[in-house]
């Protein structure tokens, strides 16, 4: 027997076979596309399916698959006993316990043919959305807008920088009774000291950096080295509003 | 503030809007004005919007109105943009997303009977895709989770809402024939 089906989407096409046959596999979603496939194929009417044959047709189609190692899911191997059962069924005589007058005896194909056409219904729904989507892809929007919603920050410039530096500088020359003279610190060693705070916290306000400098000539370095670790990029500025307090926050 | 004036405003407003703006905001934003009146100057800005066949068109998306451009210019766009359309959808995750449209809320065993094979590697993708949204439990054995829709879906495939899908039995035709 040899099946000729077109190949569609990912169908394994095999070379010439020593026999010469050339057979072209077309991978099944399932055992209801390859029933309707079938049924297709035949011109069978799907409402008066002649069981006998499209079991036949269907077994071969499955062993054909396993000549070539095509992993058969459990799930054709289900629809396989069904329409086993159902070809044996209506081999069956009508139960004579019930009375000849009703018509109305089920055909056992009936559940089968149901499930086929809503099947068919949902793969007619689903090429409808293909189309959907085949237009809704090439329609476009406006970039988005590059608005941080979360961070209304505005990036504080130096001479906001300055400000706060001026701000604190008074203070201190307030509250400074009398200068000690203290040990002049490098300008690594003071990197080292603000890293530090860094560690516990990722934002530290400005003004409590310019608060721990110990003298004039500290919190002058205090403010060099927030300068130096702003442009090696260590820390950034930010303002969450103008004149607003500066937060330094850790990159 | 008069219909003519209300106009351009709503017009900025479904211009900037990131998504599909709802109604409901609108009225928010525009608080003095009567949400009826608001309704009312949305589809004329609409109708005047569209009747100039330009090259963008404003409809009413996932329940919000957008302004978008029109399909038959993608041409042009994606050679600006230098894009290509994203990867498309299986025909199995597409089947088994057409299940879920019409059958929401649904479980994955539900979607099997009527699939006749195993879907759990296309709801993988549509949820990676977040096209579809788990919807709760069905109360019985083994508690199954239930599968519906997203707004996402109904923005991808540009409809104003579940009603908008052609029902089901229009395809009943389709598939006796």
């Amino acid at each position: 027997m040899v099946l000729e089906v077109e190949a569609i989407e990912n169908g394994s096409e095999t070379e010439p076979q020593a026999n010469g046959y050339k057979v072209k596999l077309e991978v099944f979603e399932g055992p209801l596309d390859l029933l309707l496939y079938l049924i297709k194929k035949e011109e069978i009417d799907i409402y008066d399916i002649p069981i006998a044959r499209i079991t036949q047709q269907y077994l071969d189609y499955l062993s054909l698959m396993e000549q070539f190692d095509v992993d058969i899911a459990s799930d054709f191997l289900v629809m396989a006993a069904t329409l086993i059962q159902i070809k044996s069924k209506m081999l069956l005589p009508p139960d004579p316990t019930i009375s000849g007058q009703e018509e109305a005896v089920e055909d056992p194909r009936k559940e089968l043919v149901n499930r086929l056409l809503e099947h068919k219904k949902f793969k007619a729904a689903a090429e409808m959305l293909w189309t959907k989507v085949q237009v809704e892809q090439e329609v476009f929007t406006r970039a988005l807008l590059d608005i941080d919603k979360e961070n209304t920050e505005i990036a504080a410039t130096v001479y906001d920088l300055i400000a706060a530096f001026k701000t604190v500088c008074d203070r201190q020359r307030e509250e400074q009774e009398m200068e000690i003279a203290h040990e002049v610190m490098t300008m690594e060693q003071k990197m080292e000291e603000l890293k530090a705070l860094f560690t516990d916290s990722l934002e530290v306000n400005i003004s409590r950096l310019f608060a721990l400098a110990k003298s004039r000539t500290d919190l002058i370095m205090t403010f060099l080295t927030i300068l130096e670790l702003v442009k090696e990029s260590v820390v950034r500025l930010i303002q969450d509003r103008p004149f607003g307090e500066i937060i330094a926050i850790k990159r | 503030m008069t219909k003519e004036e209300l106009k351009p405003i709503l017009e900025v407003l479904i211009f900037v809007s990131e998504e599909p703006i709802k109604l409901k905001h609108l009225y928010e934003i525009l608080a003095d004005e009567e949400p009826a009146e608001i309704n009312l100057a949305v589809q004329e800005l609409a109708q005047e919007f569209n009747s100039r066949e330009g090259g963008l068109e404003m409809r009413e998306i996932a329940g919000g109105w957008r302004i978008s451009t029109r399909p038959q210019y993608h041409e042009y766009i994606r050679a600006y943009l230098k894009t290509k359309p994203s990867a498309k959808l299986s025909l199995a995750s597409l089947e088994t997303l057409a299940v879920i449209a019409y059958k929401q809320p649904v479980t994955i065993p539900e979607i099997l009977e009527i699939r006749g094979v195993s879907s759990s590697s296309a709801i993988k993708t549509l949820l990676d895709r977040r096209l579809i949204v788990p919807k709760g439990r069905k109360e019985c054995v083994g508690r199954p989770v239930m599968y519906g829709t997203s707004k996402e879906f109904l923005i991808q495939f540009g409809l104003k809402d579940l009603s908008e899908l052609p029902s089901i039995e229009d395809f009943e035709e389709l598939a006796t024939t």
